[in-house]
């Protein structure tokens, strides 16, 4: 089967900084991939090339076989990519309701042959906000949510769009043991519908939980990508978080 | 609450426009056109101002400018063929808007502050190229002589009546076109670009598109708010289309009616317009400015939403 997303020999330099170099990495169609690696190591410059918000000046990413580069982050959503940010980031002037019915109304309503009424939208909103345990707050504002629902808003509001992949950048940073139950099982009910995932986090528990793969990012570049419980045994990873 | 559709509230603002003008026909007085003219033209200013200012979050300094080039369009095409008001209206709006066009696309890039900075200098340019061109009168400035009467075969009314009917076509209309924005799929895209744009970005907004849509469309309202201007005042000179008075009038009366919807701007405008109409009849017209910022700096302070924003606030305390 041909890959989902096919990120070929990728770069990125911010001035005289290289942040991303020469990465390469391929998802399958429905697979769970776990990104890993230390502070700095690229992980975010990676996603926000994947998902347009940066154009990288080498390489080419190619997803559901078709050529992304140049795209903008929104042309990417609508071909099926989503996103969820590293601090979430609602609309703030918006209900709950309306956050979800912004890539509703952009993205799906967009799309060919999914022309919806204001009673489908609606009745969507209501569902997506159900599968992540906030309908009772739908007309609520994000400011009165605590930190592990404006996660799941932001996680709802990524799924709202359709994707075939979802990059959720560290959903679960700062949160509790629960809490980060509470997300990981959230993220298997969706990879479950057929949506693949890349899973960027720091919680070493919940990614090997999670992950079918891991890939590592140290300093810009790859050094490892394989099953998970290899992966962390690899010395050269040892060597980048614990170091010599 | 049932919401009023489109159509409904269309026919609701011409009603009260026919209202509006039969009864200042009544009363009849020329100086009542002159006042409530300037305060229609205000209406405009502030509802485009906060197309671009109160719904996408850009703040824009430069109203004056696309005003001006309103006003120096129907001058342009006064002198080289003349057309009826409303052709003149149509005119500026075309080179407001297409300005507006081209300065959001030049400015995109640029964000908060740095957009404001940018849409001031651009104020600066067009005065230059304006007081350093002859043909439109330069800095002496250019006389467009209004006739007294507008005569359609038997029918006769004062100009400046005319003037005011236009102007109050004009407000209705950017009234419902601003109203018609914020319940669509373009409102709820302009306010995304206020909150977040990266976010917005992500969820398939596109943001660069909706941010030229709305800075045409402002820069379209501000240009036919200029247009009638010279025959308004007459003399038009580089001093007066540039006044700082409407820069700094576009954004203090949304800012005090309430930047998130229609009402807003035009309750500001009607509020501040007339505060500033009759301190220029009572005190000195030196002191409108004067007027604006205490009121601004006041709402700042105690109402940050404006009025709109206060009144809100309030019905929502009261059912909680």
């Amino acid at each position: 089967m041909s890959p989902l997303l096919h990120v070929d020999n990728i770069s990125k330099r911010f001035g005289g900084f290289t942040a991303l170099d020469g990465v390469t990495l391929e998802v399958a169609p429905g697979e769970r991939l776990g990104l890993i690696g230390p502070n700095g190591s690229g992980k975010s410059t990676f996603v926000n090339c994947i998902s347009g918000t940066l154009q990288n000046e080498v390489g080419s990413v190619r997803f559901d076989n078709k050529v992304m580069d140049g795209l903008a982050a929104h042309q990417r959503t609508h071909h099926g990519m989503a996103r969820s940010f590293q601090l979430p980031r609602p609309f703030h002037s918006m209900s709950l309701a309306d956050n979800l019915r912004i890539p509703l109304l952009y993205t799906v309503h967009a799309r060919p042959g999914q022309l919806r009424t204001s009673a489908e939208l609606e009745t969507r909103c209501h569902e997506l906000l159900d599968m992540v345990g906030l309908l009772p707050k739908a007309w609520q504002m994000p400011r009165d949510l605590t930190q592990v629902e404006m996660r799941k808003l932001e996680l709802a509001r990524a799924m709202a769009a359709e994707p075939k992949l979802l990059i959720a950048d560290e959903a679960m940073a700062g949160l509790s043991n629960s809490e980060v139950e509470d997300i990981l099982a959230l993220l298997f009910q969706l990879n479950e519908r057929g949506i693949s995932i890349i899973l960027i986090e720091h919680i070493m528990s919940a990614v090997m939980k999670f992950s079918q793969r891991l890939a590592v990012l140290v300093s810009g570049k790859k050094i490892a990508d394989g099953k998970p419980d290899e992966v962390v045994r690899n010395p050269e990873v040892v060597r980048a978080y614990i170091g010599e | 609450m049932t919401r009023v559709n489109t159509a409904t509230f269309s026919l609701i603002m011409v009603a009260i426009g026919v209202v509006i003008t039969l009864i200042a026909h009544a009363i009849g007085v020329d100086y009542l056109y002159f006042a409530s003219y300037t305060i229609l033209q205000f209406i405009v200013l502030a509802t485009a101002w906060n197309i671009l200012g109160g719904y996408c979050g850009y703040v824009n300094f430069g109203s004056a400018a696309f005003f001006a080039l309103g006003a120096y369009s129907s001058v342009f095409v006064h002198k080289v063929f003349p057309l009826p008001v409303p052709l003149l209206i149509v005119v500026g709006a075309l080179v407001s808007g297409l300005v507006g066009l081209g300065m959001g696309y030049l400015t995109l890039r640029l964000r908060g502050s740095f957009f404001a900075i940018a849409t001031l200098a651009l104020a600066v340019v067009l005065q230059t190229l304006v007081v350093n061109w002859d043909f439109v009168g330069g800095s002496r400035g250019a006389y467009i002589i209004r006739p007294e009467f507008l005569e359609i075969g038997s029918f006769k009314i004062p100009y400046i009546e005319y003037l005011f009917i236009l102007m109050l076509a004009l407000a209705i209309i950017a009234l419902i076109t601003a109203r018609t924005i914020e319940r669509s799929q373009l409102g709820f895209g302009f306010a995304t670009i206020r909150d977040d744009e990266l976010a917005a970005e992500a969820c398939g907004v596109p943001t660069l598109r909706l941010k030229l849509i709305a800075t045409a469309l402002s820069g379209a309202f501000m240009g036919m708010a200029g247009a009638p201007f010279p025959y308004y005042i007459g003399y038009l000179q580089p001093q007066s289309a540039f006044s700082l008075e409407y820069a700094v009038n576009s954004i203090a009366m949304p800012m005090i009616g309430g930047t998130t919807s229609w009402v807003g701007p035009l309750v500001g405008a009607v509020l501040l317009g007339t505060a500033q109409q009759y301190a220029t009849v009572t005190i000195s017209s030196a002191v409108n400015l004067l007027i604006v910022g205490l009121m601004l700096v006041a709402f700042v302070i105690i109402a940050p939403n404006g009025l709109v924003g206060l009144v809100q606030e309030r019905l929502r305390r009261k059912r909680s």
